[in-house]
């Protein structure tokens, strides 16, 4: 009877999104904004009862349930299928997907209303949570790639949404070229493991990993290290992160869904979900933790020198990311899970607020046009207040300190200790950044008439979606605990007496970056504008305000070059070359047509010439 | 004789339209769809009733078809009309069928001269085609093999466009002629010499596929032979650097041509490796195939840039055909199941998406004029749901799961890998390119700003209806491929046996239930 209802209930999770999309994308323009609207937040909320039920039923009995739709090709050995695999990990991810995802659909149709297209804008929606949906539930990495490539593809159209500016549609080229690159990756892992295992099914595959190769082999490390790859592409970090930031260039629901809450966690899942792979190669999985490090701080002072909110939320996604990989790097898989779900909630309603503040100040999103807005938009303020707490991991009641204090304490359990230093250092970036982007944002006085004349938005489909993730957001976020015992391999011990030591110590890097950040824009604004217009100091600005120039630099090594050998390469040498033999028989026949002049006295000179010729050739022969 | 009769329907369906022309212009296209229509049919018939599982009897070569025709034509020199049909070629002509269709309901607005002379070449075309797939006798071959460039010369030359850049029709036309029919030419000396070989060793002349395929040569001589048949199906995959021809006849064809084109006649180049080159010359095919898979890669990336640099919309999709047949070239030289058997559904796979993509220009075409693409852009809102399908095939085109181009090239990858890890390496990094210029189409097609805001016609319901039928097969093999891979499983299975076990040419060997 189990069984039975998981295997309807199961499907049903991506089919309902699925059903939204062709719905929306037969009705060929039919479908008024409403009607758009509400096919794409119903097939959504479906979901998520759905996903209830599913939730209510694993609670009940926790085991991995399978259901195999039907065999995707046959062929020889290659038997991959249509198979969705359903444990505490992907009931996690489907519970974020679906439920996130609903409450973003549900703000969508708030923050797009009067907005050209919406029929499209929620088409792409869901089959975006379709394809996300497939990606988590696929019990075989053929699957898992179906849904990856699927989610790509559904964040570029995202991101191009508003096609009418070319540069929207270069920034999603940008971002579907280069998660596609790390995708590559990925893909040769597969060929990989499939020709040492001969099997693609992820939990045959686990299980069979440590009969072959022992702990360190090549080959392991390998196919760890092109997973790694196609993780750190999806997931935006050192080196393919460069997408992320441009990718604001969609709408904020967009950003709020597919660029903070779900799809760039993907890579996460992607290595808990192979952990045994990942441990059997404790070198990849020591560099996973070094780049997850790196981006954080990279990422963490870029964000410090954005003027677009935004683009100040992208760096905060990179390097919250970077914490998650920090985990991964650790072991602590339970940890980075844990971690991705909170920064889920948060993220969403830090971005949902910037939504609120967006649409309200009519499309103004520079933090230097905007200001004061405290008072009239006090529901995304209170937002960004709660947001802005997890995200600086303000101790005891925000969701994110557990989480964030989890991975931390990971680190010195497994004794990284240079590890844990960049995690503290991040920390003390993120205080400083959130708080920099609140007070800009809703503090001092407004700088612009956009800002002077803010709307709030109004309405349950305005409100609902804000509150219950603010809610999520506090440390009742905390509380829900993802079912993962037992599922994913157990992290390091620690001497448990240190914990509350580093408890203390993470509390007070928190607090001292939001009073060094609320003391520099509060009271010393005009030192902080002056130092940063001139000297050293505007160059910082500017380094760090171009995360770091590696965008110009990948310009510069792979763009550059690709579009000259494109533009040296574009008449075609190749058939240039065989044309050649086109232009050297048509000079023949210039040449030989020559002859040709129809003058009877130059027939008969060369007449006597050739005979000449001929005759002296006779001669002269030996 | 049911394989006589899809050879000849399309001929007497084209003396039909030819003739009927002097009814009006709609007489010829309907003949022509209902032609097509039944062809596609009685393929589809064949496809249902008949049985494609590996067969069981070890040693009888006759069990390798379903069917079989054959009848004495030059006795003299041992050349009969010897057709035979197997799983191979059944999706093949399944898919001429199809494209047929296609290629005469896209050019239902798009030909306005001449309509019953254009549908006798067109169903020429594909008569020729379905020879191509269905003879077996090398010199039948040769003459099918022959007889469908002349009318696809025509169907270049008469009704095509004059392009950019001061290329016209008439050059295109010429240029695809001269070099098919030059490629041709070594084919028959390889065809000439491998019987007369056969002859000097056994005193009979014969050009059966299975007299020849025993021929007893020497390894220098199916050397140089298997080189004549690889340029000749070289040239019409086509493999860099004998691609000069496409981008031409592709740009200056008709839709139809294009469609027919990248369709099919491409695909007679593969399916001429997998049935003869292989199986012919297993040795020399071996010892070649790293040359040949690097040709494949070469093609891979400098297809891939070349579509970049275009502004021409079809010569874009024409350099993506010559990047995509990389992969089949690839794939065929590997010669594992795996691989084989996603060369048939690539080809299949291909031949949509290369079809959508070229009726969608047309299109665009037909409502703005110009293929340049920088004369377009903002065309997103224009142009109702045509955007949401280009969408699609672009889609396709760059292998995203859900088609059935991810089957395929995925499919090659997963098997070459075991014989050729770099080659696969090296041949994904062609999905990025891939992914840069399908974007680069999207971008500059249908981003941006929009030119005018002067609002353009829709699709009607003939095109609707025609992209969304190529999209659902699109769909549909690419979640289920099953039926092809069970249809050409024992063909391929018969090829990978001959080429990669080549001392085993009599005896089947049961390989488990695979």
């Amino acid at each position: 009877m189990m069984e039975l209802s998981m295997s309807l209930l199961l499907p049903l999770t991506f089919l309902l999104p699925l059903a939204g999309t062709l719905i929306l994308s037969l009705s060929n323009g039919r479908l008024g904004e409403c009607a758009s609207a509400t096919v794409g937040v119903t097939s959504m909320g479906l979901a998520a009862i759905v996903t209830v039920l599913i939730a209510l039923q694993y609670i009940a009995e926790p085991q991995a349930y399978g259901v195999t739709l039907w065999r995707w090709i046959s062929v020889e050995d290659f038997q991959p299928s249509i198979g969705l695999a359903l444990d505490g990990l992907s009931l996690t991810m489907l519970g974020i997907i679906t439920g996130v995802g609903f409450l973003i659909h549900l703000f969508a149709a708030w923050y797009m209303q009067g907005e050209e297209g919406i029929t499209r804008f929620y088409a792409y929606m869901n089959l975006f949570v379709f394809s996300m949906v497939l990606l988590v539930l696929g019990d075989n990495l053929l699957l898992l790639f179906f849904g990856w490539e699927g989610v790509g593809l559904c964040s570029y159209l995202l991101i191009g949404y508003y096609y009418e500016h070319s540069a929207n549609g270069w920034a999603a080229f940008k971002a579907f070229i280069v998660t596609r690159t790390g995708d590559v990756f990925l893909a040769i892992g597969m060929f990989l493991l499939f020709f040492e295992l001969g099997t693609l099914d992820i939990a045959e595959i686990l299980r069979r990993a440590p009969e072959v190769w022992a702990e360190g082999d090549p080959t392991v490390e390998l196919a760890a290290l092109l997973m790694l790859g196609g993780a750190v592409g999806k997931s935006a970090q050192l080196p393919l992160h460069t997408w992320l930031a441009d990718a604001m260039a969609g709408p904020t629901p967009v950003s709020a869904l597919i660029h903070a809450a779900t799809m760039v966690t993907a890579g996460v899942y992607l290595i808990a979900r192979m952990n045994g792979i990942f441990l059997l190669a404790p070198d990849i999985l020591e560099l996973t933790g070094i780049i997850g490090a790196l981006t954080l701080l990279m990422a963490g002072f870029a964000a410090l020198a954005q003027t677009d909110i935004k683009r100040v939320l992208a760096y905060s996604t990179m390097s919250q990311i970077g914490y998650m990989f920090l985990a991964l790097g650790a072991g602590a898989f339970d940890a980075a899970i844990f971690h991705l779900m909170t920064h889920a909630f948060f993220k969403a309603l830090l971005f949902l607020s910037a939504g609120a503040v967006i649409v309200s100040c009519h499309h103004e999103q520079d933090m230097r046009r905007l200001g004061g807005l405290w008072r009239q938009l006090p529901l995304a303020y209170a937002g960004f207040i709660v947001g802005g707490s997890a995200l600086a991991a303000l101790p005891l009641v925000s969701a994110g300190f557990y989480s964030k204090d989890e991975i931390l304490w990971q680190q010195l359990a497994s004794g990284h200790g240079g590890l844990l230093l960049a995690g503290m250092v991040g920390a003390f970036l993120t205080s400083l950044y959130t708080v920099r982007l609140i007070i800009l944002t809703f503090h001092g006085k407004p700088k612009s008439d956009n800002a002077r004349n803010a709307e709030a938005g109004r309405g349950l489909v305005h409100g609902v979606p804000l509150i219950v993730l603010a809610v999520l957001s506090t440390f009742l976020g905390a509380w829900i605990d993802p079912p993962l015992e037992n599922l994913l391999p157990a992290p390091a011990e620690g001497e448990e007496s240190w914990h509350l030591v580093l408890e203390l110590v993470a509390a007070g890097v928190a607090i001292a970056g939001i009073a060094v950040a609320a003391w520099l824009y509060l009271r010393r604004r005009g030192w902080l504008a002056k130092h940063t217009s001139m000297g050293w100091g505007a160059w910082l600005w500017t380094f760090w305000n171009h995360a770091w120039g590696i965008d110009e630099l990948y310009d510069r090594v792979l763009v550059k070059p690709y579009r000259g050998l494109v533009r040296i390469l574009r008449r075609d040498v190749i058939d240039g070359a065989c044309n050649l033999f086109a232009k050297l028989a048509w000079l023949l026949h210039q040449g030989l047509s020559r002859t040709q002049t129809g003058k009877l006295r130059f027939y008969a000179t060369s007449m006597v010439a050739g005979a000449t010729l001929i005759l002296l050739a006779l001669a002269l022969m030996p | 004789m049911m394989l006589v009769w899809l050879i000849l329907i399309p001929f007497i369906g084209g003396l039909l339209c030819w003739q009927f022309e002097r009814l009006g212009d709609t007489a010829p296209r309907w003949i022509a769809l209902g032609t097509m229509g039944l062809e596609l049919l009685l393929t589809l018939w064949l496809w249902w009733g008949g049985d494609f599982q590996l067969p069981e009897i070890a040693g009888a070569q006759a069990s390798q078809w379903v069917l079989e025709f054959r009848a004495p034509w030059i006795p003299r020199f041992g050349i009969d009309i010897h057709l035979a049909l197997d799983g191979l070629s059944l999706i093949l002509i399944a898919l001429t069928g199809f494209l047929g269709v296609l290629a005469v309901v896209c050019s239902w607005k798009e030909i306005i001269g001449r309509v019953g002379f254009f549908h006798l070449n067109l169903l020429w075309i594909l008569g020729g085609v379905v020879g191509v797939f269905l003879a077996i006798d090398l010199f039948l071959f040769f003459f099918f093999w022959e007889l469908m460039l002349v009318p696809m010369y025509f169907l270049i030359a008469l009704w095509g466009h004059s392009g950019t850049q001061g290329k016209t029709r008439i050059g295109a036309a010429t240029k695809f002629f001269i070099y098919t029919q030059a490629s041709g030419l070594l084919m028959l000396v390889a065809i000439l010499g491998l019987a007369f070989a056969h002859h000097a060793a056994t005193g009979i002349y014969s050009f059966s596929y299975d007299d020849l395929r025993n021929a007893p040569i020497s390894d220098e001589l199916a050397m140089w032979l298997m080189l004549g048949f690889f340029i000749a199906f070289a040239v019409k995959l086509p493999v860099v650097p004998l691609h000069g021809w496409l981008p031409d006849a592709h740009a200056q064809a008709p839709t139809a041509g294009s469609v027919d084109l990248a369709g099919i006649l491409l695909k007679t180049a593969a399916y001429g490796m997998l049935r003869f080159t292989l199986p012919l010359f297993p040795e020399a095919s071996q010892a070649f195939a790293p040359v040949a898979m690097t040709l494949g890669l070469v093609g891979i990336f400098y297809g891939a840039l070349m579509a970049c640099g275009q502004q021409d919309i079809k010569r874009l999709i024409a350099y993506t055909s010559i990047s995509h047949m990389g992969f089949v070239l690839i794939g065929i030289y590997a010669g594992t199941q795996l691989a084989l058997q996603g060369v048939v559904v690539l080809m299949v796979a291909h031949a949509f998406s290369a079809a959508g993509l070229f009726i969608m220009s047309g299109q665009i075409y037909e409502r703005l004029h110009t293929r340049d693409m920088t004369q377009m852009g903002g065309l997103w809102g224009r142009l109702g749901s045509l955007p949401g399908f280009s969408l699609c095939f672009v889609a396709a085109s760059l292998g995203m799961p859900g088609t059935a181009n991810f089957i395929g090239e995925f499919m090659v990858l997963f098997g070459t890998f075991p014989i050729a890890p770099w080659v696969v390496a090296i041949a994904s990094v062609g999905l990025v390119l891939a992914a840069i210029y399908s974007l680069f189409l999207m971008q500059r097609v249908y981003y941006g700003p929009a030119k005018s805001d002067e609002p353009l016609e829709g699709l009607d319901h003939r095109e609707y209806v025609m992209l969304l039928g190529i999209l659902a097969l699109v769909l549909f093999f690419g979640l289920y491929p099953q039926p092809l891979l069970e249809t050409s499983g024992a063909a391929m299975h018969e090829i990978q046996r001959l080429f990669t076990d080549p001392a085993l040419t009599t005896t089947i060997l049961p390989t488990g239930a695979s």
